[in-house]
């Protein structure tokens, strides 16, 4: 296997908020190697954007922090890291594509302005030599006609245009790590199709590593070479992508593949989880599904269960597995 | 055919652009161009399409929230556009309800549940205030919620059990028509699973039919009987839901499906390729000339860009591209 270049250890984030502590990521651990596809898949407040956050050290300061673990980068902890420390590591060696590029361009500001402020920022180039480096980032993302996007607005590009230019910024300073958080959910089918197509030909040119945050299992079986599945704040199962599909191990990821409906077959029912996923406000004691999980035990109530590596790069969180 | 409830023959909606002081028309936005279809009785018609394709469009013209620019809405055999305001409050409105996409901004965040599900009641029955508070109780149970929770506000329900309210809110009349638009795409992937076993509990039940309005395909396989595809406004492909995913017929089916299908890396390493599509849909402002998708299909020929191609019946499906000029019956 080729070169790691992130190792997460026992990540813990918490949110410190009147109600409470809100453990929004509960202790994960991951690694992610260069020019491969990591993807971290979950429903809605499992933890998997604010693992993503963590990894920047981009969260919003004082309710949200870090709480333990280390966050390896390139050989070094960059937890240590003072905060002008972090300011270079971002950009030149981890970057982020958020999910709406709606949201995520400035609506006053030119295409050129926004990824001229990366480059500038980050590789302290001259004025003169900043538009070359933006019209070869704009190349690299297969935007058309590069040279006479420079003066145009975000409001002038169609909604998959737009997310190429955010991809842009992201690669413009050609990081190591590049943090992916549900790039393509507000894109159409075929563009989604066309925008993962170019990301795979961008990571064969560049070998950068990315993680890939999403909900969509179509897309995590189409780009991630790799998968860690997300519950309330915890990995329950981590293994190459053919695996987590066939032969899924963890009761949950099994119902989550069980639960969408497929294109290639007809099915008249649909398996459905009944209940809803935990308060990370006040989290079960035990196993964090043993609330919805079909197959709980007694001891599933009591203890969290341990990792267990089943196979060669596949781990299992979950009593049932030994 | 049998049993059709609602058909829907040529239906245009055309937008003006305006422009200037005195609002001159300077060109037309054409939503939907011509779109034909029919929904069966306790049967399922989707409709398919990307953003922009005239899917929602289509969906208000059913609804009656907007005007047709022309063509013919029939149901049940009755021209909906001949009713006068009141024939359409007693026969058309009560019947047709809607479920809209987002569960968080379509119920009044200060009303008590019962009082929403109630309020179609108060508007076009004459129940008792006794009936109606049965009847709320009745359809909470009918949907999988407690009796106690009609006493609760929406903010304190998770997106699920909301769109449960909305379910609930659009079956009050014991309608014939329900118009579901993305009734699943704001839910979380395991949320999705019960809500769309739900509504095909609640056809079997009750004979309801349903016009879907989709993007994902596999809903939209899972939920209905008939398919039809739209883009820039007009139907590509339609028929019979498991014929057309087993047998696409045009290239914009056959892009849309594989773009969506599930293919894992070894798939890829045995030579399955993802159809993708160069370029993006045009403005609807200024379709193409000819047939609408030339601009981006994989099997573009000559006359494509010059001549509209004609709807081709085949077998169950219909499908409107110059490929099947030859094999007209």
């Amino acid at each position: 296997m080729s070169n790691i270049i992130l190792q997460v250890e026992n990540l813990q984030t918490s949110f410190f908020t009147r109600a409470g502590e809100f453990k929004a990521v509960g202790g994960v651990s991951f690694i992610v190697h260069e020019g491969e596809t990591f993807g971290l898949v979950g429903e809605s407040a499992c933890g998997k954007t604010v693992t993503g956050l963590s990894l920047l050290r981009l969260l919003p300061e004082p309710a949200g922090k870090i709480i333990g673990g280390k966050i390896i980068l390139n050989g070094r902890n960059i937890m240590e890291l003072s905060k002008k420390e972090m300011r270079d590591v971002r950009g030149t060696e981890i970057s982020m594509i958020l999910q709406d590029p709606m949201t995520s361009l400035n609506p006053v500001y030119t295409i050129g302005n926004q990824i001229g402020e990366s480059v500038r920022l980050h590789q302290g180039l001259r004025d003169d030599m900043v538009d070359d480096e933006v019209i070869s980032a704009l190349r690299l993302l297969r935007i058309p006609a590069p040279e006479q996007r420079l003066s145009d607005y975000p409001f002038q590009l169609s909604g998959g245009m737009r997310q190429r230019v955010v991809g842009s910024i992201a690669m413009s300073c050609r990081p190591r790590l590049l943090i992916a958080d549900e790039p393509t959910t507000a894109l159409d089918a075929t563009i989604q199709a066309q925008y993962i197509a170019l990301f795979k030909d961008i990571q064969k040119q560049t070998n950068v590593g990315i993680i890939f945050i999403t909900h969509d299992f179509g897309v995590v079986a189409n780009i991630c070479h790799r998968v860690a599945v997300m519950y309330a704040g915890k990995i329950v199962e981590t293994g190459p992508t053919s695996t987590i599909f066939k032969a899924p191990k963890h009761p949950y990821t099994t119902a989550l593949i069980n639960s969408v409906p497929r294109l290639d077959r007809k099915d008249d029912r649909l398996y459905s989880i009944e209940g809803q996923p935990p308060s990370l406000l006040n989290l079960p004691p035990g196993c964090r599904f043993a609330p919805r999980c079909p197959d709980v035990q007694e001891i599933c109530q009591k203890e969290q269960p341990p990792e267990v590596e089943i196979n060669e790069g596949h781990t299992v969180s979950c009593w049932k597995v030994k | 055919m049998a049993d059709i409830l609602l058909e829907g023959r040529d239906l245009k909606k055309h937008y003006p652009v305006t422009k200037g002081l005195l609002q001159r028309t300077i060109g037309w936005v054409r939503a939907i161009d011509g779109i034909s279809f029919t929904v069966e009785n306790g049967k399922t018609l989707s409709l398919v399409g990307e953003s922009g394709a005239g899917k929602t469009t289509a969906a208000k013209m059913v609804l009656m929230l907007e005007r047709l620019t022309s063509g013919t809405i029939l149901f049940e055999g009755q021209d909906v556009y001949k009713f006068s305001p009141s024939q359409l409050k007693t026969k058309y409105r009560p019947r047709v309800q809607s479920v809209q996409q987002n569960p968080w901004s379509s119920m009044n965040p200060r009303m008590r549940v019962r009082d929403i599900v109630a309020e179609p009641l108060i508007v076009n029955t004459k129940q008792t205030k006794q009936q109606i508070r049965s009847r709320v109780l009745e359809l909470l149970d009918q949907v999988g919620l407690a009796s106690n929770q009609a006493d609760y506000y929406p903010h304190e329900f998770s997106g699920g059990q909301r769109q449960r309210i909305a379910v609930a809110r659009a079956l009050a009349l014991n309608p014939s028509l329900v118009v579901l638009d993305e009734p699943v795409s704001a839910l979380d992937v395991s949320i999705r699973a019960q809500i769309m076993n739900l509504l095909k509990d609640l056809q079997a039940q009750f004979n309801l039919s349903y016009l879907v309005i989709a993007h994902n395909l596999a809903t939209v396989r899972f939920m209905s009987h008939s398919v039809a595809i739209m883009y820039l406004g007009e139907i590509v492909e339609s028929g019979e839901a498991e014929a057309l995913f087993q047998n696409p017929l045009h290239p914009y089916t056959r892009a849309l499906i594989s773009a969506s299908m599930l293919t894992l890396p070894e798939d890829e390493d045995k030579g399955v390729k993802k159809i993708i599509l160069s370029g993006e849909m045009p403005s609807p402002l200024n379709p193409p000339s000819g047939c609408r998708f030339h601009t981006r299909c994989p099997e573009v020929m000559d006359i494509c860009s010059k001549v509209v191609p004609e709807v081709y019946e085949i077998g169950q499906q219909r499908v409107k591209c110059h490929i099947y000029a030859n094999t007209k019956e």
